[in-house]
């Protein structure tokens, strides 16, 4: 809050206090506003009753609190309407989508809980009954292995005591890594997982919040078996697609499609209907086992020109597994051969991804790939290098040996790998 | 009382505010998307309640998108850059001239607006200074704030439940400036607009034309309220639409006089409503069959004690107040009330029926709302918002000026709780070094300009104003510099182009860029003065210079004008034979058209002369042969 020059001024005086700030025979009245961590510490900031912030420089300044004044305090939203029907769990983790001004930074920062979230669009509640809560609130770049165990374990409790589907909000920077995990981590899944966040925060009118959770409430609630994530299709607030969770990546930075399939199709779309194709996994019944097994241990390593091979090394003495990102369909640079030479020959499994995302690694066609094929190196077909990530730290914390590790590794455990590629998904 | 204040916006001639798009306004789009927006809570957790209005309509968006002049932050697809240094610094600049004090942090704001004309669903906005003033002959008008702000995108159109806007105009830098409500006449509120668009105008640095600058009048009367009129492009307007207001709030006012004497009380106002579709069964109302057949209702509204009061003068009818606000809330065509029926296909005998059907007696007025059965409900309670509001008075609201001086409701008036922080862009200090580097840059105001131009270059006071006024006073002095008698440049760019202007024809063409052409051909003695106005006339219909120069620049010799002056005698010769020297003035006429104004018309008139007599002397010795 106010630090240094300003704190002194303002001597104790809360944010939310209604005062005058006096400055050159002008006098500023105003409700007192809490001031960025980032900001400088020589200015002031006062609400005017037009509405508007400005902020006064503190030198010659002084400060009057208005006796009397209500000091007025943000309100909560109301608790979204009870309904009856068929149940949707809504499990918050953070992110944009829930997310609101924060004085402390003076950024968006997630602080709307899940309840709070749903209150903000009642009409939700039409839907489902919906039974919102917070597992964790921490913004996407900030998840770790640990809150992928929890997420999974929290999913299957709610499954398995009777919600028709889960829906997980998210912040979206992360997200398909978090619903690769959920996919590899939920075993016997027979209802829909739906993983939704937003990429303009709730609080503006032009939020894609409001139609990606309506969206993904839909698909919680629709004949589907799988991990999906449910964002919008385009730039207009008409359709949301629904990707498979290990097929999909963040491909913008700011836009509200930024969510792509990537090599397949998305499994459908949600307009005011749910529409999904014949590639989706359906729904079916019984118990869902949340197996969180990960070895964290795992490293993914990006080959470029120039790229160093002591930092290779470095991570085949830390790590028990390796995703690489090579170039084209599955090249290094020569200077990391020995690096991979010896991970392998220490049981440390390499599994090749490609930086081109889209397409299929094939290590048979030039002598650079056959020599990695013929050091062991995994190939990982059309993977996407996060989710071969994700798949090896669950395949490295069940498998028994290596063997089953590269068994697994080349089979498509939760829809990672499609055998065939058609031309329209590129 | 009258108070009356405004508020200015002018577009600022610099790249958009928050990002590097032109401000260039379009015709074309390449892309389009379609949006919707939802009212989002204030950061003390209220929610404005014009944006919830607009909310509970749950319209369609679409955005044209055209290329040259809309990216991903008009898009909301990305967020604001960092803001427009220039267009911060012009702000300024403006704020100093109009003697208020510059804050010494800007923050911006977002003020919801949910009508789709920002896409992101509120406009950024900051107060740049404060607390100003403004001098005129009848007295000292406040200047409250002066704030930078992004402009909205272009509404092009709509139907259907969407709304069609264009993303060119939106983020295009926006200066507003809000007076306190001192001004008490019509006439002292010209004169305020007048004096502030001049001093934004002294800038140079602001854009012109239609639509670049937009006034909003607030407007009360003792006893009234605060309405906000929103969109005055003329100004030559603003006294009558004050006027106008004035006689609209007194009417209100006795409006609610005259209800509240026949006993009526808002809180039983709009209570009595009836489903009245069978009774129109078989009416020979076409607009009330068409929506009956497309299964559409009709509802009866009654309104006890307003007989005689929903008709009236227009733009004094309660009837047509409460017909707007159907509009705007509703999104229905309009409404019939009784004080205008039977007519309109609507039989004496079905209004009887309403009246039955809502008990209704002599003293008593009814209302009919047709159409999809959410949108009559929903217009009903407009209605009913609308009547109780006229028993108490005259309500606070936006209304939209139209081009008539007439207002139209808009919306409730916005309260301050549509304001949030802009947390995407950092405050902007405004150091002392800053201000006082653009306090010795002011640019000239225009009375100082005028005073100078007439010092300086000999202009008549006369031509000064209307050069420095409504002329390019900038133009001007790049003319003079090139070497252009000082008058024929002032006059080039007043009534010349006025003429222009009026006759029909583009004088948009005649940009900077033709307008220095031409004074320098004029300054080299390509051109004569004479013919400025042709050649003028002839690029405005889009040719060009070097063109019209060749045809019809250079001064026409004595020899050519010779020539001509002789065929044009030849030509009229028993006309000449007949006047005699007389026919001179008629012929120069001629003769100087058919130069069009290449050759001086002293000269012209010696040659003709010449020829005149040389022609009559052959023509006398032919006759004595």
């Amino acid at each position: 809050m106010y630090r240094g020059r300003a704190a002194e001024l303002l001597g104790g005086i809360e944010p939310g206090t209604r005062v005058r700030v006096h400055k050159g025979g002008r006098t500023y009245e105003g409700i007192l506003m809490p001031r960025s961590e980032l900001g400088d510490d020589r200015h002031v900031v006062v609400k005017l009753d037009s509405g508007y912030n400005v902020g006064i420089e503190v030198s010659g300044a002084r400060v009057e609190v208005v006796e009397g004044a209500e000091r007025r305090v943000a309100q909560p939203p109301p608790p979204p309407p009870a309904a009856g029907g068929r149940v949707v769990s809504v499990l918050g983790t953070g992110g944009t989508i829930a997310s609101r001004v924060d004085y402390a930074t003076g950024a968006v920062h997630p602080a709307y809980t899940a309840e709070e979230l749903l209150g903000a669009y009642p009409e939700l509640a039409e839907l489902a009954e919906l039974r919102a809560r917070v597992v964790f609130s921490i913004l996407s770049e900030n998840m770790r292995p640990e809150h992928w165990r929890r997420l999974a374990e929290e999913v299957a409790r709610e499954l398995n005591s009777g919600a028709e589907g889960v829906v997980v909000t998210h912040g979206t920077d992360t997200m398909s890594f978090t619903a690769s995990a959920l996919a590899f981590m939920l075993r016997g899944l027979g209802k829909p997982v739906v993983l939704v966040g937003a990429q303009r925060s709730s609080d503006r009118p032009s939020s894609d919040a409001y139609l990606n959770l309506r969206s993904a409430i839909r698909v919680a609630l629709s004949d589907l078996g799988e991990v999906v994530v449910v964002m919008h299709a385009s730039m207009s607030d008409e359709v949301c697609a629904v990707h498979r969770a290990t097929k999909v990546r963040k491909m913008h930075s700011t836009r509200r499609d930024a969510f792509r399939s990537i090599n397949s199709p998305p499994l459908g779309y949600v307009g005011e209907e749910v529409v999904l194709g014949e590639e989706r996994r359906r729904r079916s019944e019984g118990e869902v086992v949340a197996d969180t097994r990960l070895e964290e241990r795992v490293v993914l390593f990006k080959a470029y020109p120039g790229v160093s091979p002591e930092l290779l090394e470095w991570c085949v003495d830390r790590y028990r597994g390796v995703v690489i990102e090579g170039t084209g369909m599955g090249h290094v640079p020569e200077s990391l051969h020995p690096g991979i030479e010896r991970a392998l020959e220490e049981g440390i499994p390499v599994v090749m991804t490609t930086t081109t995302l889209n397409g299929r690694v094939d290590m048979k066609v030039y002598s650079s790939g056959r020599k990695l094929l013929s050091m062991g190196v995994i190939p990982g077909e059309d993977m996407l290098p996060e989710v071969a990530y994700v798949k090896l730290m669950h395949v490295l914390g069940v498998a028994e040996d290596m063997d089953e590790v590269r068994r697994l590794m080349l089979t498509s455990l939760a829809g990672e790998i499609t055998p065939r590629t058609l031309p329209e998904v590129f | 009382m009258l108070r009356v204040g405004f508020e200015i916006h002018q577009q600022l001639d610099t790249r958009k505010l928050f990002c590097g798009c032109s401000s260039e306004l379009t015709d074309s789009w390449e892309l389009s998307v379609r949006r919707q927006l939802r009212a989002a809570r204030s950061e003390l957790g209220e929610v404005d309640r014009a944006a919830l209005q607009e909310e509970r309509r749950a319209r369609w968006y679409e955005y044209q998108v055209p290329r040259a002049s809309s990216c991903l932050v008009e898009l909301d697809e990305e967020p604001p850059h960092e803001v427009n240094m220039e267009a911060v610094e012009i702000a300024l600049q403006v704020a100093l001239l109009l003697n208020a004090t510059p804050v010494d942090e800007i923050h911006f704001m977002r003020k919801i607006v949910v009508d789709g004309s920002n896409t992101s669903g509120f406009q950024r906005t900051a107060v740049v200074a404060m607390d100003g003033y403004i001098d005129t002959p009848q007295g000292r008008v406040g200047i409250a704030t002066v704030c930078l702000e992004e402009e909205a995108a272009r509404k092009v159109g709509e139907s259907g439940g969407v709304v069609t806007y264009r993303l060119d105009r939106l983020g295009i830098p926006l200066i507003e400036i809000s007076t306190t409500p001192d001004i008490t006449s019509p006439e002292q509120a010209k004169e305020v607009a007048r004096r502030i668009g001049e001093v934004l105008r002294a800038t140079g640095r602001v854009r012109r034309g239609i639509g670049t600058i937009r006034q909003d009048i607030n407007v009360s009367i003792s006893g009234g309220a605060r309405v906000e009129i929103k969109g005055v492009q003329d100004l030559a307007l603003i006294p009558e639409i004050i006027r106008r207001e004035v006689r609209r709030q007194r009417w209100l006012l006795e409006v609610a006089e005259e209800l509240r004497r026949r006993g009526v009380r808002a809180e039983e106002v709009g209570g009595e409503r009836a489903d009245v579709t069978e009774l129109f069964g078989s009416t020979r109302s076409k607009v009330l069959s068409g929506i009956i057949k497309r299964g559409g209702v009709v509802l009866a509204l009654g309104l006890r004690g307003f007989a005689g009061l929903l008709g009236g003068e227009a733009g004094l009818r309660l009837g047509a107040e409460l017909a707007q606000h159907v509009r705007v809330r509703a999104g229905l065509g309009g409404l019939f009330h009784s004080d205008e029926l039977p007519a309109y296909g609507i039989s004496e005998e079905e209004v009887e029926g309403v009246r039955r059907a809502l008990r209704l007696g002599d003293g008593d007025a009814f209302v009919l709302l047709a159409g999809e059965r959410s949108r009559v409900e929903a217009g009903a309670e407009a209605v009913a918002e609308r009547a109780k509001q006229a028993v108490q008075g005259v309500p606070e609201e936006t209304r939209a000026a139209q081009e008539d001086g007439t207002t139209r409701y808009m919306r409730p008036l916005p309260g301050a709780a549509r304001m949030y922080p802009e947390t995407d862009i950092p405050p902007v200090e405004v150091s002392r070094e800053l201000v006082e580097r653009l306090a010795e840059e002011l640019p000239e105001l225009y009375e100082d300009k005028i005073e100078r131009f007439v010092r300086e270059y000999g202009l008549s006071r006369e031509l000064a104003e209307q050069v420095v006024r409504r002329g390019e006073p900038e133009l001007f002095e790049e003319a003079v510099r090139l070497g252009v008698a000082p008058t024929v440049a002032a006059t080039a760019l007043t009534m010349t182009l006025r003429e222009l202007r009026r006759d029909g024809c583009e004088v948009e063409r005649l940009g900077r860029e033709v307008m220095l052409g031409v004074f320098s051909a004029l300054a080299q003695g390509r051109l004569t003065k004479e013919s400025l106005p042709e050649v003028l006339r002839e690029l405005a219909g889009g040719a060009e210079l070097e063109e019209v120069l060749r045809r019809m620049g250079g001064k026409a010799t004595e020899e050519e004008v010779r020539r001509l002056a002789k065929q044009v005698i030849e030509e009229r010769g028993e006309f000449v034979r007949e006047r005699g020297e007389g026919a001179a003035k008629p012929l120069m006429g001629v003769l100087m058209s058919e130069l069009r104004g290449r050759a001086e018309g002293r000269m012209v008139m010696q040659v003709l002369q010449e020829e005149l007599r040389r022609f009559l002397e052959e023509a006398e010795v032919k006759a004595e042969r």
